[in-house]
């Protein structure tokens, strides 16, 4: 097989078995592009995770295209993101659509009246976890109250608050 | 054939999402609920948490499974075309030129200071969205349970999400069964 078409097949692997987005794909990634096919070495690997994570998007799209473009230029990113998105956009929409008849039924209300507050707890957890690892002096503090009270409280726009929070570290790192 | 301009509003609303979500997955969130359910009332807060839900358990990016579900809802299989390919177009043109040319740029003492900044906040989008989301959810005893369980399910014993989810699953269909008018576990916790 070419290597546009292992690029392809490989993440789309990815794409297809990994649950809960961005940070569960990275040992899958790890595993399928260092291990099995020597794509990266470890040290550009972490290099990619770091560009990931300081770029906007979905970690495992910027993950695909990056990994793509170093092993065999535009076509190889192009190929191994189309790979990486394809069987979210094929099952979704399958999903999508069986799922206009069945969200009627009393069943399905009642297991979304279990699976919602689930889904608030999930949230939690991703808080707990990436506040423990952030917020880690008083000014990142600060920053994250500041923000959270611009959010919920002024209901600033989103984006106005990332590109604010920017200048707030361009100021006081 | 939907409307042009709804294909349009889906993917350069979704270029925005996919243009100002760092982090990934529930930071982009808020982003989502402000654009689609407050702007374009292309979901309710309802069928927003459902689709989170679905996206959980399904494989794959977040990102990519909402505008997937979003897109396909507001104009069939062609706005969910259009409103994937608006997620992720950013990223991917952003890597490519990071790649061909600034391949240092993560470590690059400018960027090291604005992701000072951003990294809080991104803390602080996650929790605007507990905040607003759980408004319309944790309405009684037993969504407080659910909540709580799954919570400590995980910091403590590291149960993954999918059992997680099943767990809630089968909660709702007990509680459905339990409680025809009236709520035992509410009462039980009460």
């Amino acid at each position: 097989m070419s290597i546009i078409g292992k690029l392809f097949f490989t993440f789309f692997k990815i794409g297809a078995f990994t649950f809960g987005g961005g940070y569960a794909m990275i040992p899958l990634i790890q595993d399928e592009v260092i291990n099995n096919h020597q794509w990266l070495t470890l040290n550009e690997f972490l290099e990619v995770i770091a560009i990931a994570e300081m770029t906007p998007g979905p970690v495992a799209i910027n993950t695909a295209t990056f990994v793509g473009y170093r092993t065999a230029g535009v076509l190889g990113s192009t190929f191994a993101t189309l790979g990486v998105a394809l069987p979210s956009f094929v099952i979704i929409l399958l999903i999508a659509s069986l799922f206009k008849n069945l969200s009627k039924s009393p069943w399905t209300k009642a297991v979304f009246t279990g699976v919602k507050p689930a889904v608030i707890g999930l949230i939690t957890i991703a808080l707990w976890s990436l506040g423990k690892v952030t917020l880690i002096d008083y000014k990142t503090i600060l920053i994250f109250l500041g923000a959270l009270f611009l959010l919920i409280k002024a209901h600033l726009h989103p984006i106005a608050v990332i590109i604010l929070s920017a200048l707030c570290g361009l100021l006081v790192a | 054939m939907p409307q042009k301009s709804r294909l349009f509003d889906l993917f350069f609303t979704f270029f925005k999402i996919g243009a100002f979500t760092f982090g990934g997955g529930y930071a982009m969130l808020p982003l989502i609920q402000r654009e689609v359910i407050e702007t374009h009332h292309w979901l309710s807060s309802d069928e927003f948490i459902e689709l989170i839900a679905i996206a959980e358990i399904t494989p794959g990016p977040v990102a990519i499974n909402t505008a997937t579900f979003v897109g396909y809802r507001t104009a069939g299989v062609l706005g969910a075309f259009m409103a994937t390919l608006g997620v992720v177009l950013p990223s991917f043109s952003i890597i490519l030129l990071i790649a061909l040319f600034f391949p240092r740029i993560a470590s690059h003492p400018v960027t090291q200071r604005m992701f000072y900044g951003i990294r809080p906040a991104v803390v602080a989008l996650i929790g605007s969205a507990i905040y607003k989301l759980g408004k319309n959810v944790l309405v009684n005893g037993f969504s407080y349970f659910v909540a709580l369980v799954v919570f400590l399910g995980q910091l403590l014993m590291g149960i993954p999400p999918i059992p997680m989810i099943l767990f809630a699953a089968a909660a709702g269909v007990l509680d459905h069964y339990v409680n025809s008018d009236h709520n035992a576990i509410n009462r039980f916790l009460r």
